[in-house]
């Protein structure tokens, strides 16, 4: 009995250990800090929040000068995602400045930066990290006379409806700042960008000089893939978000259709889902490369080997790992430059394979993996391995263009041979 | 302090010594007739104790650096013998000579095994599988430190048998004393000092040695083992070069000035047809040996041997004098051209290669500064100092001429070879610094011919004096005329006193030589140079630790597979204490790759990341002394780093780094010097 109780014991408690080595890894962040104003946003908002919510992620609400915030305990971070939806705040409490947001981003965690006009500097600064500036006038906000969304709520046109994004079912319905990316960023891009009707201005006053952004160039909604793989997603309008705009009903200026309900909230869940990492993310594993003919990885190739070369690929879909398919995989076989680049072939179920020759150069080579398509997250492999010469023993031992030489050896052993004992035995 | 004044007593006696075994005869006509010995085996007694010693003292001589600091390897190169020495230990041989180094030169690589001289690490590994064999329970790293000096040690027993072979065994004995101190020899060849040239002196000498031996008695045998001598310093060290050059060069002298004989031949072309077909076998040689400008030399005379047999035979065929006077003009005439054509259609085919910068620096000592600051930036490729002349060789420089000028007196087929090794190799210990080396036996051999010479001269003359008596004095009088410094007049009467105040001065100058060699062995050479020692304020000594402290921490820090970068210097102690790849290191094979460290290190930050990330850097080592007053910094060695960087890519200028043509590093220098990494 005591004994039976024993393995229960050992077995309930061996079960959660299991479970936790036999799950997949989930690259979708769980916890998120988000960093309001006051908590009115909370209820404002909660349509958003709910669809957060609902596909499972815990959401801590904190003002953001809460003194008691904070990002990391003990060297470890608490939080995997951080939404900041406080477009007022001047000094966030706790020990949160702008180094430890971007210490946050650099160590592979999300972002969500919503401003509004009248942003604060810190909020600009943290855009400015991101590769952002928004528009230095305090009340600018973004305005367009041509594709504004007819609304009864005001007339300055500063309520735009935006369509110029993928697969628009209705028009996104934007108010606030905008911002132009910075050109030295290449990892920034725009998700949403204005008409080039449109210009940044304070609506409030009279437009004395032209206004520093302009047309298409101001950019509404903008994501970062950082090299690490970090995404963040920066936009000058908290009220995107909040439920009235999820559920107001949208026309656009110059327009018959009246959609009933504005595509913010489609729009939103779809580009949260991806800065969360719960669309567009790959893993490669099982990088494996052995010589044609044997299984075993070799410490060391020798020029002129035949190799072959396979990773496995997977796209996470939000709940498990797909087999990621596709034709432009490439594998570099690198020293320096490279000496080998080769497209891999794909067997449709995420095995991607390559057979090549270990090109006739010693040194130090490396297999990289360099995948960069727009959306998904960056695959970066690279694996050392050294080429060796051939050993001493690997020539050939009798070549046969050499064999006039072996002839010519033996005979002249032969023949001093025979002349030393005639030359010693004549006489 | 006990090992200075032990061994100092030994070098003052060991020097001291073959006069007294030159008078010993003297001596045993009375005081040691009660001893049932004779003569001739007292003598043999003598000098073997005497050998015996100066062998021991050849190696204890050399521990001071053990004794200061601590049991280890010293400087750069010789921790890539260390480390792979205990490769070879380790993974045995084929492995070794098999191994591909990913190591270092990273993403190069580098075959080790292809491209060192093999013989000081298998010389050690087999030191270390004797010990084992015999049960002695010893660490490889202590036989790598005491390799050095136990070669040295060998080298005296060979120097005694070449000063033997080209005068007398006094001047042997002279000889053995002489090397088994001499600073120039003692600065390679420390404990620790665990690099080519310890081993290559020995071997250099033996091959000399039996070669000489070869060409006096035209023995077969011995060019046989001439042969295998050369061999062993082709496995150990790129000064062969040296010996196939010293050797065809001095059977040309010697066919020149018609000493041409059968021995010669048969030594000449025995060694250098074995020797080159060992040599050959060498992979790092191999085909160099026929092929390389270099080695075309020896291959001309071994022609020119055949020649002469041929002439020598025709000779003999022909009595008629005048038909022979037309045939050696046409022969003469039609190899010499035949010669040039085939040199001048392998070098322009480039079946020849022509000669490597090394070897044109030694001919053009500008060369190197204008063409290759590679080579020119190492310090002991440096033209020598006149000062260092004197603190390596001190009172043997003076002897040296004299020795020459006795040389010249009893001209033989070995001193001639003893007199064109001395000069041509004083010639090279002027153009670099650290040929000294090699000059040392010559100095050493020939300074010893002078000693033994006038000390034999000057004991006789004392002898013939006392014994006037029982002997006639025509032999003082014949080694008096051989003596330059005793010539005096027979009839002089203070000949006596003034033999013996020569004899007392002769004795004054050979203990200050060993008091010399003593200082200058435990105050200069005797320093590691990765462990520094410098005198505190109050005299005391401060040990600065810091560069393995530096290479401990790699080792402890940074992952495993990470690259550092550093000037090549550093390199193989960051391989063999870090265990971390490196870019570049001292073996300095490829010029482009350490002109692109050079360029990262002296370009602006920005440029010098892409170039460091082209070559997967993870992290930079620099050495800077300022604090300590360690003079070779990276400081010191920027403008060098600027110079070959500049060599390969002209985009790196000097003028840039400097100030009016001046090199500073205060904030009066250059901008370019201060941006940049």
């Amino acid at each position: 009995m005591a004994k039976l109780l024993l393995y229960l014991t050992l077995a309930t408690s061996l079960i959660p250990l299991f479970s936790v080595a036999f799950s997949p890894e989930n690259p979708t962040d769980r916890r998120v800090l988000v960093l309001v104003d006051d908590f009115a946003i909370k209820s404002s908002h909660s349509l958003y929040f709910g669809s957060l919510t609902s596909r499972g992620f815990q959401l801590e609400f904190k003002l953001a000068d809460d003194p008691n915030i904070g990002l990391q305990r003990y060297g470890q971070y608490l939080y995997d995602a951080l939404v900041l939806f406080c477009p007022s705040v001047e000094r966030f409490g706790g020990s949160i400045d702008v180094a430890s947001i971007v210490d946050f981003v650099d160590s592979g965690h999300d972002l969500i930066v919503a401003a509004d006009s009248n942003a604060s500097d810190l909020i600009r600064e943290v855009a400015t990290e991101c590769g952002v500036d928004f528009d230095e006038d305090p009340a600018a906000m973004v305005i367009d006379h041509i594709n504004y969304a007819v609304s009864n709520f005001d007339g300055d046109h500063t309520l735009i409806a935006s369509d110029d994004f993928i697969k628009a079912d209705a028009p996104v319905l934007f108010q606030g700042i905008g911002h132009s990316l910075n050109p030295a960023n290449s990892l920034v891009l725009k998700v949403l960008s204005a008409s080039s009707s449109a210009y940044s201005a304070n609506p409030k006053s009279k437009l004395s000089n032209p206004p520093s952004l302009t047309g298409s160039a101001i950019s509404l909604v903008s994501v970062v893939q950082a090299r690490n793989n970090a995404r963040i997603l920066i936009t000058g309008s908290l009220s995107m978000f909040s439920n009235r705009f999820f559920r107001s009903g949208v026309q656009k200026a110059g327009s018959s259709i009246k959609h009933e309900k504005s595509g913010n909230e489609q729009f939103l869940t779809e580009i949260s889902k991806w800065v969360f990492h719960e669309r567009g993310h790959l893993k490669a594993v099982n990088v494996r490369h052995h010589k044609v003919g044997e299984s075993d990885e070799p410490a060391i190739y020798r020029i002129n080997d035949d190799l072959e070369y396979s990773v496995e690929i997977y796209e996470w879909s939000g709940t498990s790992w797909e087999p990621y398919v596709s034709d432009d995989v490439q594998v570099q076989f690198y020293m320096m430059s490279p000496y080998v680049l080769k497209t891999l072939s794909t067997d449709q179920k995420g095995h991607y394979s390559a057979e090549f020759k270990v090109p006739d150069v010693y040194g130090v080579f490396q297999f990289k993996v360099e995948y960069q398509r727009l959306g998904y997250t960056s695959l970066s492999l690279s694996k050392q391995i050294p080429v060796r010469p051939y050993r001493h023993n690997e020539y050939e031992r009798f070549l046969p263009a050499a064999y006039p030489y072996y002839g010519s050896a033996f005979s002249m052993m032969a023949g001093f041979f025979i002349f030393t004992i005639v030359h010693l035995y004549s006489k | 302090m006990v090992g200075k004044t032990e061994s100092q007593n030994g070098a003052v006696k060991a020097t001291a010594a073959p006069a007294m075994n030159l008078e010993s005869d003297l001596f045993s006509n009375f005081s040691f007739k009660s001893f049932k010995l004779k003569t001739k085996q007292q003598e043999l007694l003598l000098r073997v104790s005497i050998l015996g010693l100066v062998y021991i003292l050849a190696f204890i001589t050399r521990l001071f650096s053990v004794l200061r600091y601590e049991s280890m390897i010293h400087e750069f190169d010789p921790y890539f013998n260390y480390r792979t020495t205990l490769f070879l230990t380790e993974k045995g041989f084929y492995e070794f000579w098999n191994w591909f180094d990913s190591e270092s030169w990273y993403p190069l690589g580098r075959i080790i095994g292809g491209t060192l001289y093999p013989g000081l690490m298998v010389t050690a590994a087999f030191i270390y599988w004797t010990l084992r064999f015999l049960r002695f329970a010893v660490h490889i790293r202590e036989v790598c430190v005491l390799t050095a000096p136990f070669f040295a040690s060998n080298t005296t027993v060979v120097a005694y048998f070449f000063g033997k072979e080209i005068w007398d065994s006094g001047a042997g004995l002279v000889a053995a004393a002489f090397i088994a101190i001499c600073p120039g020899y003692i600065s390679r060849s420390v404990a620790g000092s665990y690099d080519n040239e310890g081993v290559a002196i020995f071997a250099l000498l033996l091959t000399f040695y039996l070669f000489v031996k070869a060409v006096n008695t035209g023995s077969l045998a011995w060019a046989l083992a001439s042969a295998f001598g050369y061999f062993y310093m082709v496995s150990a060290w790129g000064g062969y070069v040296f010996i196939i050059n010293l050797i065809p060069l001095y059977v040309l002298v010697l066919l020149i000035t018609g000493r041409y004989s059968m021995r010669l031949y048969v030594a000449y072309n025995c060694m250098y047809v074995l020797g080159m077909l060992l040599a050959m076998q060498i992979r790092f040689v191999g085909f160099q040996h026929v092929q390389s400008g270099e080695h075309m030399a020896a291959m001309g005379v071994f022609f020119l041997m055949q020649v002469f047999y041929f002439l020598d035979w025709v000779k003999y065929m022909l009595s008629d004098t005048k038909l022979f006077q037309a045939f050696l003009r046409i022969t003469v005439t039609s190899a010499i051209a035949v010669g040039a054509l085939a040199l001048g259609v392998g070098t322009a085919s480039g079946y020849i290669s022509p000669w490597t910068g090394r070897f044109y620096s030694l001919l053009d000592p500008t060369y190197a500064k204008d063409n290759i600051p590679i080579i020119a930036s190492v310090s002991e490729h440096q033209p020598t100092a006149w000062s260092s002349f004197m603190f390596d060789f001190h009172i043997l420089l003076f002897l040296f001429p004299a020795g020459l000028y006795f040389c010249f007196k009893k001209l033989s087929d070995a001193t001639i070879f003893i007199v064109m090794y001395g000069l041509t190799s004083m010639y090279f210990a002027g153009v670099m610094v650290r040929l000294i080396l090699v000059a040392t036996p010559a100095v050493c051999l020939i300074s010893a011919i002078a000693v033994s010479a006038t000390i034999k001269n000057l004991t006789s003359l004392l002898r013939t004096k006392s014994k006037t008596a029982v002997a006639g004095s025509s032999k003082g009088t014949g080694g008096s005329k051989a003596s330059s410094k005793a010539s005096f007049d027979q009839s002089q009467p203070f000949q006596k006193n003034g033999a013996i105040a020569l004899l007392l001065g002769a004795f004054y100058l050979l203990s200050k030589y060993a008091t010399h060699c003593t200082w200058v062995t435990s105050e200069a050479y005797s320093s590691p140079s990765i462990v520094l020692a410098a005198r505190g304020a109050h005299g005391n000594r401060v040990i600065f630790d810091d560069y393995r402290e530096a290479y401990f921490w790699l080792r402890q820090n940074t992952p495993p597979d990470a690259k550092v970068m550093s000037w090549w210097d550093y390199g193989y102690q960051i391989t063999a204490m870090g265990n971390r790849t490196v870019i570049v290191d001292n073996n300095t094979w490829n010029n482009t790759h350490i002109a692109t460290v050079g360029r990262a290190m002296s370009s602006y930050e920005d440029e010098a990341y892409e170039i460091m990330r082209s070559l997967d850097v993870d992290y930079v080592l620099v050495v800077f002394g300022g604090v300590t007053g360690y003079s070779s910094d990276d400081i010191n060695k920027f403008l060098w780093m600027v110079r070959i960087g500049g060599g390969v890519f002209p985009v790196i200028k000097e003028p840039d780094y400097l100030v009016n043509g001046d090199y500073r590093v205060d904030k009066g220098a250059a901008p370019k010097m201060l941006n940049c990494l």
